[in-house]
């Protein structure tokens, strides 16, 4: 059982974001493992054991330049990184990274691939289905669980009033949720291996791509920036044993009461 | 350049569409477009409701034979393309098999997607807003290459009213030979029982985060709720940590709720929680830190413990009713 993971560095969540003057998210800081690429290198680490033999194998696009979040997918126990780095992608949209990835994947034997529903900063979340379909693959999105039986992958996925139960025949590419599985930390061996695992770094003439990338391959382009409406606080009151009576006071002065 | 021809994605549920669905149709009607809808499941009483919301045709992709829809839609719209000419745009319900939709349409036309629309005003053609950093800035953009462009919409980004339109002529667009790629398949479907109404419907929406402290005092949220005539919320945060299902979640990841009031209940207000409620008419919160960052959009805060505060609002609405 080989599994690719698809996983993006991004700027850390809990920093202030801005957009530079391209009206590209700035990345010039640190970069951190997105947490929702957390779950699928765990998930693909738990059925890659239970497999009892392949490897995982993790996937990027982006700056090559901190590769730490990389390195945190080696240390919980990948076996190997690949990144395409290249000023070239600076500004490509969803359908030109999912075209990056798959020329990446195309490299790898493989029978599963993983990713997150979307990614913590561009939350796009048509990637994972755009690569399934230049993959040639299926592919079952919002997984709550993931089982491999025989050669096909079962997914509970996830619906707006449950969950159906969805089978697809491997090589599949299925996204899953936070929540699917709980992340393990690297440990402190898992962290001294990661060093010396393989990471290859990658730029678009590695992989023949070179007119379909960048700005001009997206398409589209953002025409401008506005701050939004914001809301203003309103009355705010600390608790003297009488909060949920001014509760009251407020759902009835708003008519809910 | 006038827009002449939209195509809308619209989803069955239980005999109609999706309110989603009947808001980009509504939408779409105001830019004077002639509206084409596509939908799957081949139940006669689609086209009644399409053409009520101003669909003058409804292509029907018929029984999806169990397949998750995102192959065959996506298959059999391209094939319309190829069959009818593209038209001006494509405005696809943000929701599970939406954007599977689009990710396959996107691919399959070669054309990019644009996912997580609010608004879609017509200047020249079709400009878009996009909420970015928990809703504090909002990007425009729109495509620059050939169409047709295809356009995720967020729902409540605008208001379902109905045309009183004659029912939409239905024609077949059959999906194709879709290969290896429609092979994935619903072998069984489950329904999580809910109380009450839909956390998307529902006039006053009761949600709890982390501050609750454990899973078993989610019940607080839930009687509140009840006693409200409201439905219960979660951050995402307790729903990741296994204490509620997904379908409970507000926010970036989970549903957009618009209610008349919003009672935030030990959710410190994470960007991607705001985004989800920040459009809510009225917005109060009860949380223990008094810097949290929901306070800032709240019109009515309470600084203080949510397990002194719910007893006692439970206990006020109870001696009321």
């Amino acid at each position: 059982m080989n599994i690719v993971v698809c996983v993006k560095q991004i700027p850390d969540p809990a920093a202030p974001q801005s957009l530079d003057a391209s009206h590209n998210l700035n990345r010039s800081g640190k970069l951190i493992l997105d947490e929702a690429d957390t779950y699928g290198v765990e998930m693909a680490l738990q059925l890659v054991d239970k497999a009892g033999t392949g490897e995982v194998t993790v996937v990027s696009m982006g700056s090559a330049a901190d590769v730490a979040g990389l390195r945190n997918a080696l240390a919980m126990g990948a076996a190997k990184a690949v990144i395409v780095s290249d000023d070239a992608l600076r500004g490509i949209d969803a359908l030109g990274t999912a075209k990056v990835l798959a020329a990446v994947i195309k490299r790898e034997s493989f029978d599963l691939v993983l990713a997150a529903t979307e990614s913590s900063d561009g939350y796009t979340g048509t990637t994972p289905v755009q690569l399934a379909e230049l993959l040639g693959l299926p592919s079952i999105t919002f997984a709550k669980s993931v089982s491999i039986d025989g050669g096909s992958v079962k997914v509970e996925r996830q619906t707006e009033s449950g969950y159906d139960e969805v089978t697809a025949p491997l090589p599949a590419l299925v996204t899953v949720t936070a929540g699917v599985v709980e992340p393990r930390y690297a440990s402190f061996k898992g962290i001294m291996a990661a060093k010396s695992k393989p990471l290859e770094v990658l730029s678009v003439a590695d992989l023949s791509l070179a007119d379909q990338t960048g700005p001009a391959g997206a398409r589209q382009e953002i025409t401008d920036v506005v701050a939004s409406e914001s809301r203003a606080a309103g009355e705010k009151y600390v608790d003297e044993g009488d909060g949920a009576e001014r509760i009251v006071g407020f759902l009835e002065s708003i008519k809910v009461l | 350049m006038a827009l002449s021809n939209i195509w809308i994605v619209t989803e069955p549920s239980n005999g109609s569409l999706t309110t989603t669905s009947l808001e980009l149709l509504t939408q779409g009607r105001s830019f004077g477009a002639s509206i084409s809808a596509i939908t799957w499941g081949a139940d006669p009483a689609i086209a009644g409701v399409a053409g009520e919301y101003g669909a003058t045709t409804l292509y029907d992709v018929g029984d999806l034979g169990g397949a998750l829809p995102g192959v065959p839609v996506a298959s059999a719209i391209a094939a319309l393309v190829a069959s009818v000419g593209a038209p001006d745009a494509i405005l696809i319900p943000t929701s599970y098999d939406g954007r599977d939709i689009a990710g396959r349409l996107s691919a399959r036309l070669d054309r990019p997607v644009l996912t997580n629309v609010t608004c879609l005003a017509d200047d020249g053609g079709l400009v878009t807003e996009h909420p970015v950093f928990g809703g504090s800035q909002t990007v425009k953009a729109r495509f620059t290459g050939e169409g047709p462009g295809i356009f995720v919409i967020r729902a409540k980004s605008f208001a379902a009213e109905a045309s009183g339109g004659a029912a939409a002529t239905v024609v077949a667009a059959p999906p194709g030979d879709v290969g290896a790629t429609g092979t994935a398949t619903i072998a069984a479907t489950h329904v999580e029982e809910r109380v009450g109404p839909k956390l998307e419907e529902a006039a006053v929406v009761v949600s709890g985060g982390r501050g609750l402290g454990e899973a078993d005092k989610y019940a607080l949220i839930e009687e509140t709720a009840k006693l409200l005539n409201g439905a219960a919320g979660a951050s995402r945060a307790i729903v990741d940590a296994g204490w509620v299902p997904y379908s409970h979640q507000v926010g970036q990841t989970g549903k957009t709720v618009k209610p008349t009031v919003y009672i935030a209940c030990g959710i410190s207000g994470a960007t991607q929680h705001m985004v989800g409620m920040k459009g809510s008419k009225n917005i109060v919160a009860i949380n223990k830190d008094p810097d949290a960052p929901i306070f800032q959009i709240a019109d009515f805060g309470i600084v203080g413990d949510v397990h002194k505060v719910l007893p006692a609002l439970i206990a006020a609405l109870k001696a009321r009713s």
